[in-house]
């Protein structure tokens, strides 16, 4: 109840062993609209695969009140784009989008749902946000559960906030900030190739 | 091994092989396109070949050659387990007649393969009975294989959303890999040099991270 305090008094008179709170019915309306997220899977390519870890106990997005899949939009408050979307499922997505009800949420999950990634090609949308609005973008090729995870407390963030604004999972670990991770180190060792060589 | 194989049409289609190739057991028969039906079916039905599965059929597009597209088929024997590669040359300079005779009387999977083939490289194949596309929408205009489409050109079927583009990639420095960018399409609302900046895709290039 931690996000309530802002707008909760709790008033508990002395010797009483049980009080009462007041709040704002937004607020509380948010906090229960955040912690149950009935979700509507549109999955389409292999970011599926980590949708299914997220989704299993390891992970777990159900301790984060995401847990029921709805397959009709209409009972759905929140869409999970997982994958690739091509030219031709547009219209289909647009079309679920359309049919949920309000309030509806939209989470863009990896780097091609939200930006097309590298299939900058004749087949594919470059990112879903030209066919519907996005609530939370979840870069990743494909995300790692962890990031899933931020995405959905950001989310969590937005509604308690109500703030309709795009967010953007940013990586726990900031390559530029941490010059030290292997996989940096990596890529400097790869851009200092000897003579002759291109890069 | 296949060399036979070879061989064997070498002997019974003598004006129909144009070129042959033969390496490490791969082999390859160039057939003139008029032959390709009759070839096929030879290959099938003779017991000494008994090719009962048409495992690959594509096409190439060599712009700069006439014939211009090279459509390639992969063959193999389930009984004899031997493989072959035949080709056929058709089609002009400017890609309008690309015909070549169906297999779909032969083999069961020459109708999805070809309609493929029509689909990414505009091949048509004589006598196929439902030569639609199969993987793009029928609205689709050209043959997005084909050398000369534009690698930018995209085709949407809904109305793009007059939305700022906002960068969505990890924060990466160019010397650290792939970033994710998709920044070359111009499509629609953000082609307009003169629009509303805020409704411009903002084009980012590499040289300016």
């Amino acid at each position: 109840m931690g996000e309530l305090k802002p707008t909760t008094t709790s008033i508990l008179e002395p010797g009483q062993q049980s009080g009462f709170a007041t709040t704002k019915f937004e607020s509380l309306l948010a906090w229960a609209q955040k912690y149950s997220l009935f979700m509507n899977p549109f999955v389409t390519a292999c970011c599926g695969m980590e949708f299914m870890a997220v989704s299993s106990p390891r992970y777990d997005f159900s301790r984060f009140g995401s847990e029921a899949p709805r397959f009709s939009p209409r009972q759905s408050d929140l869409l999970w784009v997982v994958g690739t979307i091509v030219q031709r499922q547009a219209p289909i997505l647009k079309r679920i989008y359309e049919q949920m009800a309000e309030p509806k949420w939209v989470l863009a999950f990896g780097t091609c749902a939200s930006s097309g990634g590298f299939y900058d090609n004749y087949a594919c949308v470059a990112g879903l946000d030209k066919i519907i609005p996005c609530d939370v973008y979840v870069p990743g090729c494909p995300p790692r559960p962890e990031a899933v995870l931020d995405g959905l407390m950001l989310l969590q963030d937005k509604i308690q906030r109500g703030d309709r604004t795009p967010g953007i999972v940013k990586p726990r670990i900031d390559p530029v900030q941490e010059p030290n991770t292997a996989l940096v180190q990596l890529r400097r060792s790869r851009s200092s190739a000897p003579p002759g060589i291109k890069l | 091994m296949s060399q036979a194989l070879i061989e064997l049409v070498k002997k019974n289609f003598p004006a129909a092989v144009l070129e042959t190739h033969s390496q490490l057991g791969d082999e390859t028969i160039v057939l003139a396109p008029e032959s390709w039906q009759e070839v096929c079916r030879f290959l099938k039905e003779n017991p000494q070949s008994d090719m009962n599965m048409l495992t690959d059929l594509t096409a190439v597009d060599f712009p700069s050659r006439e014939p211009r597209f090279e459509v390639v088929a992969h063959f193999y024997s389930l009984t004899r387990g031997h493989r072959l590669r035949l080709k056929a040359r058709v089609g002009d300079r400017d890609g309008e007649t690309v015909e070549l005779g169906t297999l779909t009387d032969l083999w069961g999977s020459a109708n999805w393969l070809e309609r493929e083939c029509f689909d990414m490289m505009g091949v048509k194949f004589i006598g196929h009975p439902d030569l639609r596309r199969i993987l793009l929408y029928p609205e689709f205009e050209g043959h997005p294989l084909r050398k000369d489409y534009p690698a930018e050109k995209i085709q949407p079927l809904l109305q793009y959303r007059d939305e700022p583009n906002i960068e969505k990639v990890a924060p990466f420095g160019v010397d650290e890999g792939m970033s994710f960018g998709r920044q070359t399409h111009k499509v629609g609302i953000y082609t307009d040099e003169d629009g509303d900046s805020g409704a411009r895709r903002k084009v980012i290039s590499p040289a300016d991270n």
